[in-house]
């Protein structure tokens, strides 16, 4: 695609507006027994800030960004870790008839 | 690594992360699910620490080591009834660690390449103060839901006069600090903007009350979610923005969906001050009407004789930690030949999904587990409805009185069965402060005990 001359933000733009639209769909199709389940996953998954927080974390040298990049890897990992497996435990509990 | 390869690499964990919210459609497809979301994330996690800037792993290791550590054992360790404080404490580092990810961007935007340190490209700047702001927003917001739910602090809403006029020139004044620091950077604005959205963050939830925690709950998901939205325009990536948008919607539309359950609209829920003390309707008062109770074996003997029953979980039994007793009970009663179902009603509990996920841990096979939709008509057919700490849901007042404030929200129609049985610990009303009239009727027989007790003693009864 021919992105040149389009701003950053228009495609930043789009492609939030489209993702709205998946998540739309994608969520109302969610079962309502798994609600909660639908909190603790979405939660691990929005910690994707890790992203952001690694590349902050990234540089050699030792400064504040730097700092706040390794606090922020941290909280991160911990809801992805946590978000992760809590969901885990609650999806394992629902069982069929025996 | 070129940026092309990242680029890509980026969109397959987005795919992974809504195969994840899709395999929740139904139980079976679930566990996959939450596979897809954790290959999703060791991409994204491996992608960026395959950037040619990331390289201090010794660093970055340590923290995924701590934090992983820690995020283990709490989910490992959590009780099923704390679930919501869980899920409120986790929103809130989402927001706090957006902060943190903002602050080392204003600081160091080389990194970024969004420009040097105090000449930031303007849209850039915008994007991440909006980020800032709805982390910080986050993060106190989801620890005063986290209090309230544990009982830190009082559920009941906290309201004082001008709140909403403190709120709106607060919020004001947010705006104009993100609007100045398009103007002039500096750092003293950037933690202007940061402490104000933390105050505003903490004046938002104190009025509401512990009845609508199922949709601040939801409300602070969604913002967890348009926070990482907001890092991900700052930092020009697609994954987090596509993550984030998908987040946000899918709290958005629990918060629509928990609001619907109310009959209430969005804005009233957030404006707070509902199911305080104070508000008791004068719609119906106990005064000295008739109730009728009855033991344990009293009940026993009636839902033993019975052909089907249908129980009514609410968060009372959460909070006594009801749901094994009670499991006991529903199969001691099938094993008599009874059919037994669950009702659970969309505001149960006090996140969206609670009470499955208590009756899925005390082993009731799901397809024993009803929705409002699904179940209210066969009241009508059953012989006995079990009400088990649930109370406003209940509540006939809500078709029949205008006045109650609880009107027009849709109630599981307990009173058409034959026998309504209600476990309550006394003649108190529920967290709407409404008396629900159901415990005059006929055919209502209360069983004054703990939500536990009382199970336990049907048990016996029954044994």
């Amino acid at each position: 695609m021919q992105t040149g001359s389009v701003d950053p933000l228009i495609f930043g733009i789009t492609v939030l507006v489209l993702a709205c639209f998946v998540g739309y769909y994608v969520v109302w199709r969610v079962t309502p027994a798994l609600h909660s389940p639908l909190m603790s996953v979405t939660n691990a998954i929005s910690s994707v800030i890790i992203v952001g927080a690694l590349i902050a974390a990234g540089p050699s040298e030792t400064n504040f960004a730097q700092i706040m990049g390794f606090f922020a890897v941290v909280l991160a990992s911990i809801n992805i870790f946590g978000g992760f497996i809590v969901t885990q435990r609650m999806l394992s509990m629902f069982k069929k008839k025996r | 690594m070129t940026d092309n390869i990242s680029a890509i690499l980026y969109l397959i964990s987005s795919i992974f992360f809504i195969l994840a919210l899709r395999g929740l459609s139904s139980p079976d497809s679930a566990r996959q699910g939450n596979l897809f979301g954790i290959l999703g994330m060791t991409i994204a996690v491996g992608t960026t620490l395959a950037l040619p800037t990331v390289l201090s792993y010794e660093v970055i290791l340590a923290g995924i080591v701590i934090g992983g550590g820690l995020g283990t054992f709490i989910a490992r360790k959590i009780e099923m009834t704390a679930l919501p404080q869980l899920v409120a404490g986790f929103h809130s580092l989402v927001g706090l660690a957006a902060c943190f990810v903002a602050a080392a961007a204003f600081f160091r935007p080389e990194a970024y390449g969004i420009g040097t340190f105090l000449d930031i490209n303007t849209g850039s700047l915008i994007e991440m103060s909006i980020g800032l702001a709805i982390g910080a927003i986050t993060f106190t917001g989801s620890i005063i839901a986290f209090g309230k739910l544990q009982g830190l602090i009082t559920g009941a809403p906290l309201t004082f006069p001008g709140q909403h006029f403190l709120n709106a020139l607060l919020g004001i004044t947010l705006v104009a600090l993100v609007a100045w620091m398009t103007i002039e950077q500096s750092e003293n604005v950037f933690w202007g903007i940061f402490l104000l959205s933390l105050i505003i963050g903490i004046l938002i939830i104190v009025p509401i009350g512990g009845a609508d925690m199922p949709v601040v709950i939801s409300m602070l998901n969604s913002y967890s979610g348009w926070a990482a939205c907001g890092i991900g325009f700052t930092l020009g990536n697609s994954l987090l923005i596509v993550t984030g948008a998908l987040v946000g919607s899918s709290g958005a539309i629990l918060s629509y969906i928990m609001c619907k359950g109310m009959n209430r609209s969005f804005f009233s829920v957030i404006l707070g001050g509902f199911g305080g003390d104070s508000e008791i309707s004068g719609a119906t008062t106990s005064g000295d009407k008739a109730i009728k109770s009855g033991s344990a074996e009293d009940a026993a003997f009636i839902m033993k004789n019975a052909s089907s029953v249908i129980i009514v979980p609410g968060y009372g039994m959460a909070v006594a930690q009801a749901q094994h007793a009670l499991r006991e009970m529903g199969e001691l009663l099938k094993a008599d030949g009874v059919d037994v179902r669950y009702a659970i009603h969309p505001v149960a509990g006090r996140m969206p999904g609670h009470m499955n996920v208590l009756l899925a841990e005390a082993n009731v096979p799901y397809e024993q587990v009803l929705e409002l939709d699904e179940i209210n008509r066969d009241f009508a057919q059953a012989d006995v409805a079990f009400v088990i700490g649930a109370n406003d849901v209940t509540n006939p007042a809500a078709k029949t009185d205008p006045s109650s404030p609880i009107y027009g929200m849709p109630i599981l129609d307990v009173e058409n069965a034959k026998t309504v049985l209600f476990i309550k610990r006394s003649m108190a009303s529920g967290y709407a402060g409404v008396d629900n009239e159901l415990f005059f009727r006929d055919n209502t027989m209360m069983l004054f005990s703990d939500a536990k007790s009382m199970c336990d003693e049907i048990v016996q009864a029954l044994n």
